[in-house]
């Protein structure tokens, strides 16, 4: 079976037709295989979903109980269609997983959804997971994408925090794993007092702490003083009339596009903060050249960089122009 | 290179003025001698390296980056020192001091620059690359005017902003006997000639204000819509300064040319023809411009018209009485036709005044100064000595078309306001205003946004056109970059008009009518 027969775009999303099922389908699906809980990755209204455990409970407390018809928690290689498949950790967020599929005759193809090889608390690492074609992401695919160690940002809020010990400072960050990472990093620097943080972030912070990932203390940034330097937030928060409790903060935002001034500058952020769940150009160029496919597929991002890139190292490569993925949700 | 790149950073990334200043002052504090004079002289202008242009850029990385892959990058990240940073694969990650990348760009000849640029690259990490690049380039871009930087040096010991502004223009980078000076040691000599000495500002003043004061005590004269200057020739030395300091003799050739004089002295900068006074808008086009054209100079021939004398032929007059400088700038000579002297106005009530204000001359004034004849010229801006009694603003009203929301304090509301007039059916946006509402208003008008928003765009929102702004500005100026064709000066918010509809907002053609 020819490559293009066992995987291929539709306006729905990537389907499969030897195993009849979708990859984090943009509408609703009869069977969907989800990669990771990012709300335009997984969405609700299948038939049904098999995710890993964690994905699936995110979705539960994101849509209602209600989110599917029915669930499977991926687990081993399970045989669906005429193919097997099983999920592999992909390091983007808890419960993130790279998807392999196997057919009876043919390529043996990997999904790698969103993922992420630098290390992140709050989840498994990358797994490298040997295929003939890889699905890779393109979110930050251009060479000017090197995301330095987040353990300098850190000291970049640090210092900061110092500078204006007065001043709240206020993080945007996505509330699906950006938030909970961006904790993890904080306390990994040395912030041990409560953090606190917007509503919208309660339930998922919780969610974590369930998991065994230890937070410290979070408070809610809801009351009228907010008795903790570093409040984290998601984007939207930032529209909101929320921010109106804080007298003079310094606001910044977590983020792989903080690494380009013009887009910082856009969102009037004035602390900067350059962390990614996503591969940036130096992970994702290794990691092609690592796992050395025959052929690479890129979904979304910006993929005229690393068309290029292969073209360049003679690694046949085509763009999918999967539409509906946004490069970093909010 | 460290400590400056990340001072770089934050500088360009902090929109409130007194952050900025409390970012410098903790980096000038915690940074050694000499790299903290340089870094100063690069934020002031005052460091003069050698210029490296683009293409010599562009140049370095072609050996280095596929030309696609550059070109994508370029796009995306839209300035070439920035993608020239993040692409740069660099060898290590030093803490490069910075006045070996100064030493580097004023040392190295032409031939060799190149090569000594692709080196320093290689040797740094990539905020400091692109710290390296700006200063390199010449294009700080940081938002922080000289003036702030001699304010961050001001809060760090005695010396007062006045007394730095004095002696700046005699001293060097990498400053140490400035430092030195701030440190509790020696005031330093200014050697250099022509130096500049702080202005003598004025307090506004209205006509009920002024019925307490005696007018046979007061002089007045015009306010001319031009630039405070101080003109200099000290000993054959010409300068040319703003009120703050900012040595503009560059732009302003012609001016220079005409001081033939010796002494220094406090005028308007104006751009003349004939006996004609033109627009602000005609002396700005001179502005911030590193050559000036032949045809400018004809077209846009700038002159001084004289306040007041601060030195005059050796003799520093500053103790003096105003009435009595007065009496030796009457009798002065410029030696040019580009220099004449402002005329005192003829009163004897605030009255008379009054009257003068309310119908001038020239529709390049814009008020009149009333100024004590026994007062000393002190430097600053002492309460009472000299007032200015502007003319009213003039005001439109206005449609709200556009909120932003504000930084700061202002977090969170929105405080920025974009409004426009009617042209025929059409709302035209004709200039933003961040002030002049109260804080119970700025909370009225973020409600109204809130609950009037059609579209947002990012940060902006778009409004209903539905609220009516009464924005009162100081002048008006045409312009090519408004897509309304005139530019409003110091626009603010003078009233909210929630009793007005929308329809009956003023026309384009109204404030085009207010055109000098």
């Amino acid at each position: 079976m020819r490559a293009d027969q066992i995987l291929h775009p539709t306006d729905a999303g990537l389907y499969c037709p030897p195993g009849d099922f979708f990859i984090d389908p943009v509408r609703p699906v009869e069977r969907a295989l989800i990669t990771h809980a990012h709300g335009d990755h997984a969405r609700s209204g299948h038939g049904s979903v098999m995710a890993t455990r964690e994905t699936l409970e995110i979705m539960a407390i994101r849509y209602g109980e209600d989110f599917t018809a029915t669930r499977q928690v991926a687990d081993g290689e399970i045989t669906v269609g005429d193919t097997r498949v099983s999920f592999h950790p992909a390091g983007h967020i808890l419960g993130s997983a790279q998807i392999a599929i196997t057919p009876t005759a043919g390529p043996k193809i990997v999904v790698s959804g969103d993922y992420c090889r630098r290390a992140n608390p709050v989840c498994a690492p990358y797994e490298p997971v040997p295929c003939d074609i890889f699905v890779t992401e393109a979110t930050f695919g251009l060479p000017v994408f090197k995301h330095p160690d987040p353990a300098s940002e850190m000291a970049r809020l640090l210092k900061s925090m110092a500078e204006f010990p007065d001043r709240h400072h206020l993080i945007g960050a996505y509330a699906l794993g950006k938030a909970q990472r961006l904790i993890m990093l904080a306390r990994e620097a040395g912030i041990e007092g409560p953090i606190a943080i917007h509503g919208a972030l309660q339930r998922l912070c919780d969610y974590h702490i369930e998991q065994g990932i230890d937070l410290g203390e979070l408070i809610p940034a809801t009351a009228k003083d907010v008795p903790a330097q570093l409040v984290i937030a998601p984007p939207s928060a930032f529209a909101s009339a929320w921010v109106q409790r804080f007298r003079d903060p310094v606001i910044g935002f977590a983020s792989g596009w903080m690494q380009v001034r013009a887009r910082a500058r856009q969102r009037g952020v004035e602390l900067p903060l350059v962390v990614s769940d996503h591969v940036d150009w130096p992970q994702v160029t290794q990691t092609i050249r690592e796992l050395a496919p025959s052929e690479v597929w890129i979904t979304h991002g910006t993929e005229d960089g690393l068309m290029r890139w292969c073209e360049l190292h003679q690694i046949p490569a085509r763009p999918l122009r999967l539409v509906g993925y946004e490069d970093e949700p909010e | 290179m460290k400590g400056f790149a990340n001072l770089l950073e934050r500088l360009a990334f902090t929109p409130a003025r007194n952050a900025k200043l409390q970012i410098l002052r903790h980096y000038l504090d915690e940074t050694p001698d000499p790299d903290r004079g340089y870094a100063l002289a690069a934020l002031t202008g005052d460091l003069k390296l050698r210029t490296v242009t683009p293409s010599l850029l562009r140049g370095l990385m072609a050996e280095r980056v596929d030309d696609q892959l550059l070109a994508l990058s370029y796009d995306f990240v839209g300035d070439l020192a920035e993608t020239i940073a993040l692409l740069w694969e660099a060898e290590t990650d030093e803490d490069v001091p910075l006045r070996d990348a100064v030493a580097l760009l004023s040392d190295t000849g032409k031939a060799g620059l190149p090569a000594a640029i692709s080196a320093m690259l290689d040797r740094l990490g990539a905020s400091e690359r692109l710290a390296f690049l700006k200063l390199a380039t010449g294009n700080m871009r940081v938002g922080l005017s000289a003036r702030m930087a001699r304010m961050a040096l001001a809060q760090m010991g005695q010396p007062e902003v006045a007394d730095i502004e004095e002696i700046w223009h005699g001293l060097r980078a990498p400053y140490q006997p400035l430092f030195d000076w701030i440190a509790g040691g020696e005031r330093p000599e200014h050697a250099a000639k022509a130096p500049f000495r702080p202005v003598m500002l004025s307090t506004p003043v209205d006509l009920d204000q002024l019925q307490a004061f005696d007018p046979a005590e007061y002089m007045a004269e015009w306010k001319w819509d031009g630039i405070r200057v101080q003109a200099i020739n000290d000993d054959g030395v010409r300068r040319l300064y703003s009120r703050t300091g900012e040595d503009i003799s560059g732009s302003f050739p012609d001016v220079i040319e005409a001081l033939n004089f010796e002494g220094a002295a406090d005028g308007e900068l104006l751009v003349r023809r004939d006996d004609e006074v033109a627009v602000f808008g005609d002396l700005q086009k001179r502005l911030n411009r590193k050559t000036i054209s032949k045809t400018m100079l004809d077209s846009h021939p700038a002159g001084l018209r004289v306040y007041d004398l601060m030195i005059w032929q050796g003799q520093d007059l500053r103790e003096l009485p105003f009435a009595e400088r007065r009496a030796v700038l009457e009798g002065a000579d410029f030696g040019s036709e580009r220099i004449d002297v402002s005329p005192l106005l003829d009163f004897t009530t605030w009255d008379d005044l009054a009257a003068l204000r309310a119908d001038p001359p020239s529709t390049v004034i814009e008020g009149v100064m009333i100024k004590r004849r026994d007062s000393a010229y002190v430097g600053g801006r002492p309460r009472g000595p000299w007032f200015k009694w502007k003319r009213d603003p003039m005001v439109v009203d206005a449609v709200l078309l556009y909120a932003q929301r504000g930084h700061g304090k202002r977090s969170g509301f929105y405080s920025d306001f974009t409004f426009g007039l009617w042209d025929d059916k059409d709302l035209v946006p004709v200039g933003k205003a961040y002030f002049g509402f109260t804080d119970e208003e700025l909370r009225e008008l973020d409600r109204f946004v809130r609950n009037n928003t059609v579209d947002r765009f990012g940060p902006v929102r778009a409004l209903k056109p539905s609220l009516v702004l009464e924005v009162a500005f100081e002048g008006l100026n045409e312009s090519g970059r408004h897509k309304s064709g005139v530019a409003m000066r110091f626009p603010r918010i003078s009233r909210i008009r929630w009793d007005k509809p929308a329809a009956e907002a003023d026309h384009l053609a109204t404030l085009k009518d207010m055109l000098p």
